[in-house]
Formats: C-alpha cells, sequence, structure tokens
C-alpha cells in the first residue's frame, strides 16, 4: 500500500475501494454463510409481514435495537435518579430506603466550596478540582498540539499519509496498553530518566511525585488522544475550498493574511465540534490514569469517575446511591457540554 | 558546505517558506519519534531478559550475556572476556564467583579452573531476543483465556452491534411511520451519555438478567451504539428509494430487500462502523472491569491490569504481554490505515 496520499484523500471513495477488496479477502464462504442465515431469518419474518403489513415492518426492524436500547441505556438513565434519592447498600431498588435529596447533601455538604478538606466528602471535590484541572490543560495542550499538527500535514508534505498514521496509532491502542507503555517509561530506571541521567541529573521518581504524576498524566492522555483530534481538524482544513486561498493570492494577501481570513473563519465550526468533544472526553478520564497512578500518590490525580467506581465498586462498602449521585452530577456536567455543542453547532450552521 | 551554506541562505535570504518547510519536517520527524518511540521501546524492552531490564541506564537493543554449554556443568556457564595476569586475552567461561574472585574455565580444557580478579574480566554480550518472555507466560498464566474471551467478546458484540443497528438504521432511513423523529431524537441524544454516568444502573440490570460474571453482560449493553445508527443512517439515506420500489414491484419481501439490497450497498459504512466496533470492544475496560470478577472470564485488558498489579516486579513478562495486547490492533491498522482515517475524518465518531 502506498504511504503517499493524494491531497484530497480523506473521503469516503478510497473506503469504497478497500471495502470491494477487503469483501474480496473474505471470500464467497461469508457471503454463502450471510446468505443462508438470512433466507432463514426471512422464513419467520416474512409471514409477520403478511401479518403487520410493509408500513408496520419498520417497528419490527427497529425492535431488537431498541429494546436493547431501552434496558441498557434509556431505563438505566432513569433509575440512576431514583437510586441517587436512596441510601443504604444494597444493590436491588426494592431493599433500598427513600432518603430524599440526602445523597447531594452529602456530595455538596463543604464548609467552604473552594477547600476540600472543609468537604463531609472531601474525595469527590478533589476529583472535582483535579477533573477541572486535568480538563482546563489536556484540553488546552492537546487542541492546540493537534491544530498545528493538522496546518503542517495540510500542507504539501511528502509522505503525508504516513505521518497521519503514525500521529494517529497511539488512539488505537487500549488505556491499558497506554498506561503500561508510560508505567515502563517513567519508571525509576525508565527511558526518561535514562536521558536524565546522560545530563547528569537525578533520577526522578515520577509517578510517586504530586506534580509530577499530574504533569505525566496529561502527557500521556494528550498522547493517546491527540491524533483523533489531528484528523478532525485535517479533514476540516481539507474541505476549504483551494479556489479561495488563490483568490486570496490575487488580492495580494500574504501568507498570515490568509491564515487569518481563510483559514481561521472556515475551520472554526470544526474547531468548536473539537473542543466540545474534547471536553466531554476530558471529564470522563479515568481508565489510563487508573492504571497509570490508581489515582495517586494521594489524591493528585483521582479524578470524578475513579470516585463513582471507587464508591459504587471498588470500595468494601459499596455506597451505590452516593455513586449515583455523583455521576448524576458528571450527567448534568456533559449535558452542558453537549448542548453547547448543539447550540454552537447550530449558531455555526446559520452563519 | 554549499548545502549548509544554501541552508543559510535560506534563512537570510528572501525565500522564507523554505524555512518553514525545513521546520515542518523537524516537526513530524519529532512527532514520530514521540508517538511512535515509546512503543517502539516497548517493543524492544520485551524481548530483554530480567538482567538486561534491570540495566541502567538501559541498552536499545536487547543485549543478553553469551553463554556456554560445557561438559560436566548442568546449567550454561556465562561467557567473558578475561585479560591475564600476563596480559594474555582470552575467552573464559565462568563456574562461579567467591567475593572478588571469579572461578573460571577455558570452554575447550574445562579441567583446569584459572582463579581472575572480577575487574579483570568483562561480559560478553550480543544482541538476543528473550522469547522465554512470550512463551513462559502462555503456559503459566491465563494469557490463552482472556485472549478467548477477548475474541469472543469483540466479534459477538460487532456481528450484533452490525446486525441490529443496521436494521435498525434501515428502519428510520427507509420508512415513514409514527414515532420516527422521536426515536431518532431520543438515539441522538444519548449519543453523548458515556457508559460511566450510568454505571450503577446497568450493572443492577445485568444482575437481575444475571449475567453478572458473563462474557454477555460485557457483549450485549453496549450493542445498541447510537453511534452506529446515526452513521448507518445517514449512509443509507443516499441509497436512491426507486431501488426498493423496484423490488417491491419484484415481489421481494421487506426483509429481502434489507439484506439483499440495502446491506451490499451500505457496505462502507458497515465496515466503517465494524472496524470501530472492535477498536472499542478491544480495548473496553471500565465496563468488563466491572462486570467480570472471576479471572477465567477476563478479557486482554482486565488480565493485563490485574497482571500487572500482581507481577509487579516482573515487567519482562508484563511487557511481552502488552506487546501481544496491543499486536491485533496494530495489524488491524496497518492494512487498513488509510479506510481507518478516512472514516473518522467523515463521520467524526468517537476513537
Amino acid at each position: 500500500m502506498s504511504q503517499i496520499d493524494a491531497p484530497h484523500s480523506v473521503r469516503p471513495v478510497s473506503g469504497q475501494k478497500q471495502a470491494r477488496s477487503l469483501k474480496n479477502a473474505s471470500g464467497a464462504v461469508f457471503e454463502r454463510l450471510f446468505g443462508v442465515v438470512m433466507s432463514a431469518i426471512e422464513v419467520v419474518i416474512n409471514p409477520i409481514q403478511r401479518w403487520i403489513g410493509i408500513k408496520r415492518m419498520a417497528y419490527l426492524f427497529l425492535l431488537p435495537n431498541m429494546l436493547i436500547f431501552s434496558i441498557f441505556v434509556l431505563f438505566p438513565m432513569a433509575l440512576n435518579f431514583y437510586y441517587s434519592l436512596t441510601g443504604g447498600t444494597q444493590l436491588f431498588p426494592q431493599d433500598r430506603p427513600y432518603v430524599g435529596t440526602d445523597n447531594f447533601e452529602t456530595l455538596f455538604n463543604c464548609g467552604n466550596y473552594l477547600d476540600p478538606n472543609s468537604c463531609v466528602e472531601d474525595r469527590f471535590w478533589r476529583a472535582v478540582f483535579n477533573t477541572a484541572f486535568f480538563v482546563t490543560f489536556q484540553v488546552g495542550g492537546m487542541v492546540l498540539l493537534a491544530l498545528i499538527t493538522a496546518l503542517i500535514l495540510n500542507r504539501e508534505i511528502v509522505g503525508r499519509g504516513f505521518f497521519r498514521s503514525v500521529f494517529f496509532y497511539p488512539v488505537l491502542l487500549s488505556p491499558v496498553v497506554v498506561a503500561l507503555i508510560w508505567k515502563w517509561i517513567l519508571q525509576r530506571y525508565g527511558l526518561i530518566n535514562a536521558m536524565l541521567d546522560q545530563f547528569g541529573e537525578q533520577p526522578v521518581l515520577f509517578l510517586l511525585e504530586r506534580d509530577w504524576a499530574t504533569f505525566w498524566v496529561i502527557v500521556v492522555s494528550i498522547w493517546a488522544q491527540m491524533g483523533f483530534f489531528m484528523l478532525i481538524l485535517l479533514a476540516g482544513l481539507q474541505s476549504i475550498p483551494a479556489v479561495l486561498y488563490e483568490a486570496g493570492q490575487i488580492d495580494g494577501a500574504n501568507k498570515w493574511q490568509s491564515f487569518r481570513f481563510i483559514t481561521m473563519p472556515l475551520l472554526m465550526p470544526t474547531m468548536l465540534v473539537v473542543l466540545v468533544l474534547a471536553l466531554i472526553r476530558a471529564v470522563q478520564v479515568f481508565d489510563q490514569v487508573y492504571v497509570l497512578t490508581g489515582g495517586g500518590p494521594g489524591t493528585a490525580t483521582y479524578y470524578m469517575v475513579q470516585y463513582i467506581f471507587d464508591t459504587g465498586f471498588s470500595n468494601q462498602i459499596q455506597r451505590f446511591g452516593l455513586a449515583s449521585a455523583a455521576s448524576v452530577t458528571l450527567g448534568v456536567v456533559l449535558l452542558v457540554f453537549t448542548l453547547l455543542q448543539l447550540y454552537l453547532g447550530r449558531r455555526s450552521d446559520a452563519a | 558546505m554549499d548545502t549548509v551554506r544554501h541552508f543559510l541562505n535560506l534563512r537570510r535570504g528572501r525565500r522564507g517558506p523554505e524555512l518553514a518547510d525545513y521546520l515542518s519536517y523537524l516537526y513530524l520527524f519529532a512527532g514520530v519519534m514521540v508517538m511512535f518511540g515509546p512503543v517502539l521501546w516497548l517493543v524492544l524492552s520485551s524481548f530483554k531478559d530480567p538482567a538486561a531490564l534491570a540495566e541502567f541506564p538501559p541498552s536499545i537493543l536487547p543485549y543478553a550475556q553469551e553463554t556456554v554449554t560445557v561438559a560436566g556443568y548442568d546449567d550454561p556457564l556465562p561467557l567473558f572476556d578475561v585479560t591475564l595476569e600476563n596480559g594474555e586475552q582470552r575467552q573464559l567461561a565462568q563456574v562461579r564467583r567467591i567475593g572478588l574472585e571469579a572461578q573460571m574455565i577455558d570452554p575447550a580444557s574445562p579441567e583446569e579452573i584459572i582463579r581472575v580478579h572480577i575487574n579483570d574480566r568483562q561480559e560478553i554480550r550480543s544482541v538476543q531476543l528473550a522469547t522465554e518472555n512470550y512463551t513462559d507466560p502462555l503456559e503459566r498464566f491465563n494469557f490463552l483465556t482472556y485472549l478467548r474471551n477477548s475474541v469472543v467478546v469483540t466479534v459477538v458484540a460487532t456481528v450484533i452491534t452490525l446486525v441490529i443497528n443496521s436494521m435498525a438504521a434501515f428502519a428510520l432511513s427507509k420508512y415513514e411511520f409514527r414515532g420516527r423523529t422521536t426515536v431518532f431524537v431520543i438515539i441522538i441524544a444519548t449519543l453523548m451519555i458515556p457508559i460511566s454516568v450510568i454505571l450503577v444502573p446497568v450493572f443492577l440490570v445485568i444482575t437481575e438478567i444475571g449475567w453478572n460474571n458473563s462474557l454477555w453482560g460485557v457483549i450485549i449493553p453496549g450493542a445498541a451504539t447510537p453511534t452506529g445508527v446515526f452513521l448507518l443512517r445517514q449512509y443509507m439515506l443516499t441509497i436512491p428509494d426507486e431501488l426498493m420500489d423496484a423490488a417491491r414491484i419484484d415481489g421481494a419481501s421487506e426483509f429481502r430487500i434489507y439484506w439483499q439490497i440495502i446491506l451490499p450497498l451500505a457496505r462502507p459504512a458497515l465496515a466503517v462502523l465494524a472496524i470501530f466496533s472492535v477498536m472499542w470492544r478491544w480495548n473496553d475496560f471500565l465496563w468488563p472491569l466491572i462486570v467480570l470478577t472471576r479471572s477465567e472470564l477476563f478479557t486482554l485488558q482486565v488480565g493485563l491490569n490485574a497482571f500487572q498489579g500482581e507481577l509487579n516486579v516482573q515487567w519482562h513478562y508484563v511487557l511481552a504481554m502488552t506487546v501481544l495486547t496491543l499486536l491485533p490492533i496494530t495489524l488491524v491498522f496497518a492494512f487498513l490505515q488509510r479506510f481507518i482515517t478516512s472514516g473518522i475524518a467523515t463521520t467524526g465518531l468517537k476513537g
């Protein structure tokens, strides 16, 4: 496969071609099997169609998906509110006493909201502040790097496809794998300390010092996710018609001006989507950090989802009510971001 | 010299854009180091034996001391370059070490024991791949079980997701029925609801069904992906309705239209969703971590996390297992990279 792409290869067309070769590769066996299975299902479904009529077949097609969706997404969403209003340590709702807003009061019971030590659930508030800090720097740093990378890859670069893939590759790695890779690099006798050693510096226990742990958690998560946002931004850049730049050149615009007055405004909608998606994801930070530092040292890298996980599942006493109350809070935050995206999306559509 | 002068002229002269090119490639190559270096380091490290892993500063390639099997000794003996007192250089094998003195023998004439000061000998090392890092855990740990569980979850979940999502998308894109808009809006509204927000109630549902500690509990809840329905619906909207009408006239049932006309035409979108589903499922961590508590049901990610917790010091095994875990997804990416990147760029899916 050639690594060098034509400038506008970010299009479904190349996808179609590969899908066709995929099909050939998977071979006729699969096709036959698929046909047999589907014909068998047809024997069952066709009488139903005669019974309910063509129009109502739509409901039948929707049924499996909506059944699973209702049971495992919609119903739990409603149930979550109920959980957050009940106490005790029992899992089944019928065994749980109704306690009103007690869980929320416990969560939000603080002498001073800026000082987690004054809160009843101090770990929750530490998690909130840690998450806010993480979100600010992770999203800020990542979107900036993604933008720079996308801008560079949008230039006439030899081997663009190769570079694009390399920057994207970490996105595919599982959080556990990413965490282990970096745990190995950051350990006492790891690669980074070896580099420090070359410069005559003392080795640092990166994951056991508060500030370093916070720093590396952010760096690792940027490393792991940057490529995804870079791709979206690159697609946004490539969708800007080249004609506009030519017109700008004719009007005597220099590089900076064409960036400022053509690229920036036209990339804005993509940029907003990227920002909100990155925000939504950063608020939910958990798995990588859980494997990398376990929330430590102390509570330095303890974030909201880990609080939910610990409170509901990991601690000895499983306080499902409190965990649900915390998830509802997290859900509200995510909802605000989602609405923000819809609002911004509509506004940029109208513009 | 000429090239250097040329380079300097580029900076000072009026050909500014050339400098931007150099900087671009500089950035890209640095990026390749940063993005791919950690993975490469992991792979190289995974082939080192424990002695080489403990070395600081670490060598880049997996060196190991050469050994020789000598008649009369059960274990292979380590080889050294030795400077004898008379200045002669010889290759000797070490039998044992007592304090500062090493007892060596010549592999060719193993009868005579030569006593050497340990500072007078130098290890003979060569690049050797410690493949036992890979083979040992396969025998001693449940790695193959984890692998099988992961494969089962990934394959079954992806097939289910493709079938039910495509059916739902077919209904939503090709039929007029009451409640269509409502269903669609509900699906879109939950696009941003991650499982971390509804952990407790989904766990309850799973427990009620009896899927606690069952792979089904991992597979089913995430099968009705809103993202998948949305992606497929958007694609199916572009398939002309006339094809369906023609098929109806020919007497095809609705289900036949679905699997013989719509599905083959939606193949590119299906392929994108399939790849994403494989990625999501293979890398999934938080939910399996909650549902699966019996180690024979662990998926690779959960198993790997348990590994690194238990085998804190046995990095040689952890590293090798990590490589094996990232290998399948890397292979998928290597063959389908263009397809994956263009899929993300066009749909903006969560990665």
